[in-house]
C-alpha cells in the first residue's frame, strides 16, 4: 500500500490516503468545504464550483472535490480569493432561486440556506429582474420537481445514471434555461428513486408523501434500522407529535451506503396506526376484559402453571432479537418449539452498490429469529400447536384473521387484535412496535444492529422483550435476559 | 485571399494555394498537385521521426490555444496497449472564424492527408473528424473526398499499404458551440451531452471513450503534409517576429473592411497591413474603431492598439489580447460598442452548457445588465457590477467559455468606457468615438 500523503489545510497538518480529494481530506481535518454537486456516494462532477479553494503554487482556484491531495500541498479554504469566489457562486445561485423558504419542505435542512447564512452576501445585486419561472413537474409516484429551486448540481442525474443505472434524468436545455429533464416516456419510479430527494441539496426534488407535512426543525430524529426487509438498511426515523413522518437513510458503508429503497422509505405508516392494542386484557367467558399489568401478569402465571407441555411459540420475524430470544427460551424449557413466516416480494437491487437490495424476505429480523432457534416450517409448527399445551404468539396475524389453533390455550403479545386472538386468546398483552422500543435486528449477513426508541407506545403497551421476560419470571422460567 | 480566389502579394500562400481550384478537391487532382507525397514520406518514417519533424517545425495548434503540436503528439503512449484515437476538431463555431470551412471546401484531401499522417504518428487506428453541423457544403465535400480516399486505400482495411486497418469517420455536430471545446467534443462523439470534462485527465491519457486521444484543429492537421514535404527548417523559417510562432496562418477577416475574406500570412505579420493592404482598409468615409483579432473570445483592441499589433501568439499577448482562432472582427466608427459587447455576451449566454454556476448564471446576468444599459436604464454601479461578475467568471470554471464571455466585457468597458457612460448618463449612444 502506498504511503499516506501529508498536506496542510488551513494551517492544520493532515495525513490521508493517496487519491483522497482535498475536500475529503479537509473533512478529516474537521473542516467542511461548502459544496453542492459533490456527494461521496456519487461520481465527481465538479460543476457547482462552490468548493473552490486556494492551493499554493496553483495558478488559479481549484475545485477541491476534483483535486486529489499531493504531498506538501498547502490549502487555504478561507483565503480572501476563495471566499470571494464562493460568495459569488452563492450570489449566482440565488439570482433565480425563488426564496420561497417559508413554504419549502427543505427549509431548515437546505444546503443553500446553510451556506448563504454561513458566507453569502447580505443582499443581492440582482434586484431589477424577474426570476426565471418554470412550473412544478410531476416526476413520478412520489417525486415532484420544483424547477425554480433547482441549482443544477446534477446529483439526481448522476444517481439515476451511475448508481441506479436507469438513466431517466438529464440536464435539458443550456445556459440559464437549463433544467432537470426526464425522459418523456419514463417516470421516476425505480425501486430506489426516492434517494434523489435526499440527495437534492435544495428543495427542488421533494417527496409527495412528506409534502408540507412538517418543518424540518420540528422533527425529532432517531437512529433506527429499516424494518422492511432483511437488508437492515440504517435509517433515521423523523417524528413529530409522536408520529413517524419520514424515513431517511443513515449512512453505513457496510450496509446501505447513503441510500434506502422506496419500499423502506414509504412503508412507515404502520408504525403510526391507530387501531392498536393499548391495555392488557384477560378472557372472561366470551369477552376480553381490560386489566392492569399486575393482574395480567398474575393471569399469565396462572395459565402457564396450568399448561401442560409442549409450549409452542408463533412469532413475528419483525420482532426484536431480544423479544425473540425471550420467547424461544420460554418455550424451550417446556419441550416446545417455534416458528415464523415471512411475506415475500421481488428482490430489487441497487445496481451501483454491491450487496445492497430490497430483499425478497420482507421482515427485518428473519436472521434474528433463526438465530434464536425459530423454524421456517410454519405449517408443521402450527400442526404441533394445535395439540400443544400452550401457544405463545408474538405479534403474528397483525393484519389477518389468524390461523386455526384448535382448542390450545393462547397467550398473545402483540400490537393489534387479530380476529383469532379476540375469539380465542386467554390473555392479550399489548406491546410496542419497533419505533416505540429499543432492540436489535440481525440482517442477512449476520450483522446485529441496534435501533432506538423514536416515539412512545400507546396506552399501556410495553416492549415485547419486557413482557416476555416478566412472563418467564412469573412462570419461574430462567431466561437469558 | 478574398473573393474571387486571388491571393494578395503580401500573403504567404501555403494552405490556401488551391482555394478556388475545384480540381484540387478530387484525389487525383490533389495528387497531381503533389498531394499524398507527404504521406508516402511519413510511412517511411518512424512515429518518433515524424513527431520530431513536427516538433522542430514549431507548428502550434491553430484552434486557439496554440499548444505545440509535436509535443502534443509526443504525449501519446509509445506502446499501443489500448486503442488510440485521433480527433480532428472541425467544429469551427467561434464567431468571426471561417478558415477551417475554407480548407474543407477546397482542399479536403489536405486535411485527410494530415489525418492519415497524424494517425500514423500517434498510433491511432481510428480517427474522427467532428464537423460543425451547419457546414453543409464542407460536409458533402469531405464525404466525397473521404470516399475517394477509402477507394484509393488511404484508409480502410489495408490503409496506406501497411496491412493495418485505419478508419476515419466524419461526425456531424448538432449545433452547439461548446462541442468545439475538445473534451465536450469527445463527450458529443461518445453520444453524450456535449459538456466539457474536468482536466486532468488530459486527452492523451484518457480522451475519447477513455482512451489515449490526440485532438487537433483542421488547420493544424492540414499544415502537417506541407511540413513533411518541405521540411521543418522551411516551416520554421516562416517567421516574421517571435521564433516561437512559426509558419503560416489563415486569418478570417470580417466586419467593416472593404475586402473581407481569408488571408494567409506568415506569423508575425503586422495587423495593420492585414487591415489596410489586404482588406483594403475601412469603407469609404469611415474610420476603424476596434478589432477583435482572434475570434469573439479574445479581448477587444482599439484601432490604435490593433495597428501596432504583430499577428503571432506572443504579439497578440503583448497587445493585451490573444491570437485565438484568428477570426479577425473589424469594427468601424459606426459601431455601437455597448451593443456589440452585449451581442457577444448573448452568444455565450446562449451557448453555455450550464454545468458551472458562474457560467450558467453569470453569462445570462451579464447580458441582462448590458441590455438594461442599452435601454437607457443603467446606472454607474452596473459598470462595477459587470467587472466584478467578469472577475468571478474568469478562471473559475471547467472550461473557458465563461472566461470568453468576460473577456470582451472587460476589454469593452476598459477601452470604450465613454460609450457605456453615455448610455447611462444620457440614455443614448455616442455618435462617434
Amino acid at each position: 500500500m502506498a504511503d499516506n500523503v501529508k498536506l496542510t489545510i488551513d494551517g492544520r497538518e493532515v495525513e490521508v490516503a493517496p487519491g483522497t480529494s482535498v475536500l475529503e481530506a479537509a473533512k478529516l481535518a474537521g473542516v467542511l468545504i461548502p459544496h453542492y454537486c459533490y456527494h461521496p456516494g456519487l461520481p465527481v462532477a465538479g460543476v457547482c464550483r462552490m468548493c473552490l479553494v486556494e492551493i499554493e503554487k496553483a495558478p488559479k482556484l481549484q475545485a477541491s472535490c476534483a483535486t486529489p491531495v499531493a504531498p506538501g500541498m498547502v490549502v487555504h479554504i478561507d483565503s480572501a480569493q476563495a471566499k470571494a469566489a464562493r460568495q459569488s457562486v452563492l450570489e449566482f445561485l440565488l439570482i433565480n432561486h425563488p426564496l420561497d423558504c417559508p413554504i419549502c419542505d427543505q427549509a431548515g435542512e437546505c444546503e443553500l440556506q446553510d451556506f448563504v447564512f454561513q458566507e453569502g452576501r447580505s443582499s443581492t445585486r440582482y434586484s431589477e429582474y424577474a426570476k426565471r419561472y418554470n412550473p412544478v413537474e410531476d416526476f413520478g409516484p412520489d417525486i415532484l420537481y420544483v424547477a425554480n429551486r433547482c441549482i443544477l448540481c446534477t446529483r439526481c442525474v448522476r444517481f439515476m445514471e451511475d448508481v441506479a443505472e436507469e438513466a431517466v434524468l438529464n440536464v435539458s436545455e443550456r445556459g440559464d434555461r437549463a433544467y432537470i429533464g426526464i425522459v418523456d416516456t419514463e417516470q421516476l419510479d425505480h425501486a430506489w428513486s426516492g434517494n434523489v430527494v435526499d440527495l437534492c441539496p435544495v428543495g427542488a426534488l421533494i417527496s409527495k408523501d412528506f409534502l408540507h407535512k412538517a418543518r424540518a426543525w420540528d422533527l425529532d430524529k432517531t437512529a433506527s434500522v429499516c424494518p422492511g426487509c432483511t437488508q437492515g438498511c440504517n435509517i433515521m426515523l423523523d417524528t413529530r407529535d409522536n408520529q413517524v413522518l419520514r424515513v431517511r437513510p443513515r449512512p453505513n458503508m457496510d450496509v446501505n451506503h447513503y441510500f434506502i429503497c422506496d419500499t423502506g422509505r414509504l412503508g412507515y405508516q404502520w408504525l403510526n396506526r391507530a387501531d392498536r392494542l393499548e391495555v392488557p386484557m384477560i378472557r372472561e367467558g366470551d369477552k376480553l376484559v381490560p386489566v392492569d399489568w399486575d393482574r395480567a401478569l398474575a393471569r399469565a402465571a396462572e395459565i402457564t402453571a396450568g399448561a401442560r407441555d409442549p409450549w409452542v411459540a408463533l412469532v413475528s420475524a419483525g420482532a426484536s432479537s431480544e423479544a425473540l430470544e425471550q420467547a424461544a427460551a420460554l418455550v424451550k424449557t417446556r419441550g416446545g418449539s417455534g416458528a415464523f413466516r415471512v411475506t415475500e416480494g421481488t428482490e430489487e437491487p441497487l445496481a451501483g452498490v454491491e450487496d445492497l437490495a430490497l430483499r425478497k424476505e420482507r421482515a427485518a429480523n428473519v436472521y434474528g429469529a433463526l438465530e434464536a432457534g425459530f423454524s421456517r416450517d410454519w405449517d408443521q409448527t402450527l400442526h404441533t400447536a394445535r395439540n400443544a399445551g400452550l401457544v405463545i404468539a408474538l405479534d403474528e396475524w397483525r393484519d389477518g384473521p389468524g390461523d386455526d389453533l384448535g382448542s390450545t390455550p393462547m397467550i398473545y403479545v402483540g400490537t393489534t387484535l387479530p380476529e383469532v386472538v379476540r375469539k380465542r386468546a386467554q390473555l392479550v398483552l399489548p406491546c410496542a412496535n419497533m419505533a416505540e422500543e429499543e432492540g436489535t435486528f440481525r440482517n442477512l449477513r449476520g450483522r446485529v444492529q441496534p435501533y432506538f426508541q423514536a416515539k412512545t407506545a400507546p396506552g399501556m403497551a410495553r416492549p415485547a422483550a419486557w413482557i416476555l421476560q416478566q412472563m418467564a419470571a412469573e412462570a419461574g422460567v430462567r431466561t437469558t435476559g | 485571399m478574398g473573393y474571387p480566389h486571388k491571393s494578395h502579394p503580401k500573403e504567404t500562400v501555403v494552405l490556401s494555394q488551391y482555394f478556388g481550384d475545384a480540381e484540387a478537391r478530387t484525389v487525383d487532382g490533389w495528387k497531381k498537385r503533389g498531394g499524398y507525397a507527404a504521406l508516402e514520406k511519413a510511412l517511411g518514417m518512424s512515429r518518433d521521426q515524424i513527431i520530431d519533424v513536427v516538433k522542430a517545425s514549431g507548428l502550434r495548434g491553430r484552434g486557439g490555444a496554440g499548444f505545440p503540436t509535436g509535443l502534443k503528439w509526443s504525449f501519446m503512449p509509445k506502446e499501443v496497449k489500448k486503442p488510440h484515437y485521433l480527433c480532428c476538431n472541425a467544429d469551427e463555431s467561434e464567431p468571426g472564424t471561417f478558415k477551417d470551412r475554407e480548407i474543407m471546401r477546397w482542399t479536403p484531401h489536405a486535411l485527410l492527408e494530415g489525418c492519415a499522417i497524424a494517425c500514423h504518428a500517434i498510433g491511432a487506428e481510428v480517427g474522427y473528424i467532428y464537423i460543425r453541423g451547419e457546414f453543409t457544403e464542407p460536409w458533402t465535400i469531405m464525404e466525397k473526398a473521404l470516399a475517394e480516399a477509402y477507394a484509393k486505400g488511404i484508409f480502410g482495411a489495408h490503409a496506406m499499404g501497411k496491412g493495418k486497418r485505419v478508419d476515419l469517420y466524419l461526425h456531424r455536430g448538432a449545433g452547439a458551440y461548446i462541442c468545439g471545446e475538445e473534451t465536450a467534443l469527445m463527450n458529443s462523439l461518445e453520444g453524450k451531452r456535449g459538456n466539457p470534462r474536468i482536466k486532468p485527465p488530459f486527452p492523451a491519457a484518457a480522451g475519447l471513450f477513455g482512451m489515449p486521444t490526440t485532438i487537433n484543429n483542421v488547420e493544424t492537421l492540414a499544415a502537417v503534409p506541407h511540413i513533411l514535404n518541405r521540411g521543418a527548417e522551411w516551416y520554421k523559417s516562416l517567421c516574421l517576429s517571435n521564433p516561437k510562432s512559426t509558419g503560416t496562418k489563415l486569418f478570417s477577416v470580417c466586419g467593416h473592411v472593404q475586402k473581407p475574406g481569408n488571408y494567409e500570412i506568415t506569423l508575425g505579420f503586422p495587423l495593420k497591413d492585414l487591415m489596410y493592404d489586404m482588406c483594403g482598409g475601412p469603407l469609404p468615409g469611415r474610420k476603424f474603431k476596434a478589432v477583435i483579432p482572434g475570434g469573439s473570445s479574445v479581448p477587444i483592441l482599439t484601432a490604435a492598439e490593433a495597428e501596432g499589433t504583430l499577428l503571432d501568439y506572443e504579439g497578440c499577448v503583448a497587445a493585451g489580447t490573444m491570437l485565438g482562432s484568428a477570426g479577425c472582427i473589424v469594427m468601424d466608427d459606426t459601431t455601437d460598442m455597448v451593443y456589440q459587447v452585449m451581442r457577444l455576451a448573448a452568444f455565450y449566454a446562449h451557448e453555455s452548457c450550464a454545468q458551472c454556476t458562474q457560467c450558467r448564471e453569470g453569462t445570462a446576468w451579464t447580458v441582462k445588465i448590458l441590455q438594461r444599459i442599452l435601454a437607457g436604464e443603467g446606472s454607474m454601479k452596473d459598470i462595477d457590477l459587470l467587472l466584478d461578475l467578469a472577475d468571478q467568471m474568469t478562471g473559475k470554471t471547467i472550461c473557458v467559455l465563461s472566461d470568453s464571455c468576460a473577456a470582451p466585457v472587460v476589454s469593452g468597458i476598459k477601452k470604450f468606457k465613454g460609450e457605456f457612460e453615455a448610455y447611462i448618463t444620457s440614455g443614448r449612444k455616442v455618435a462617434s468615438a
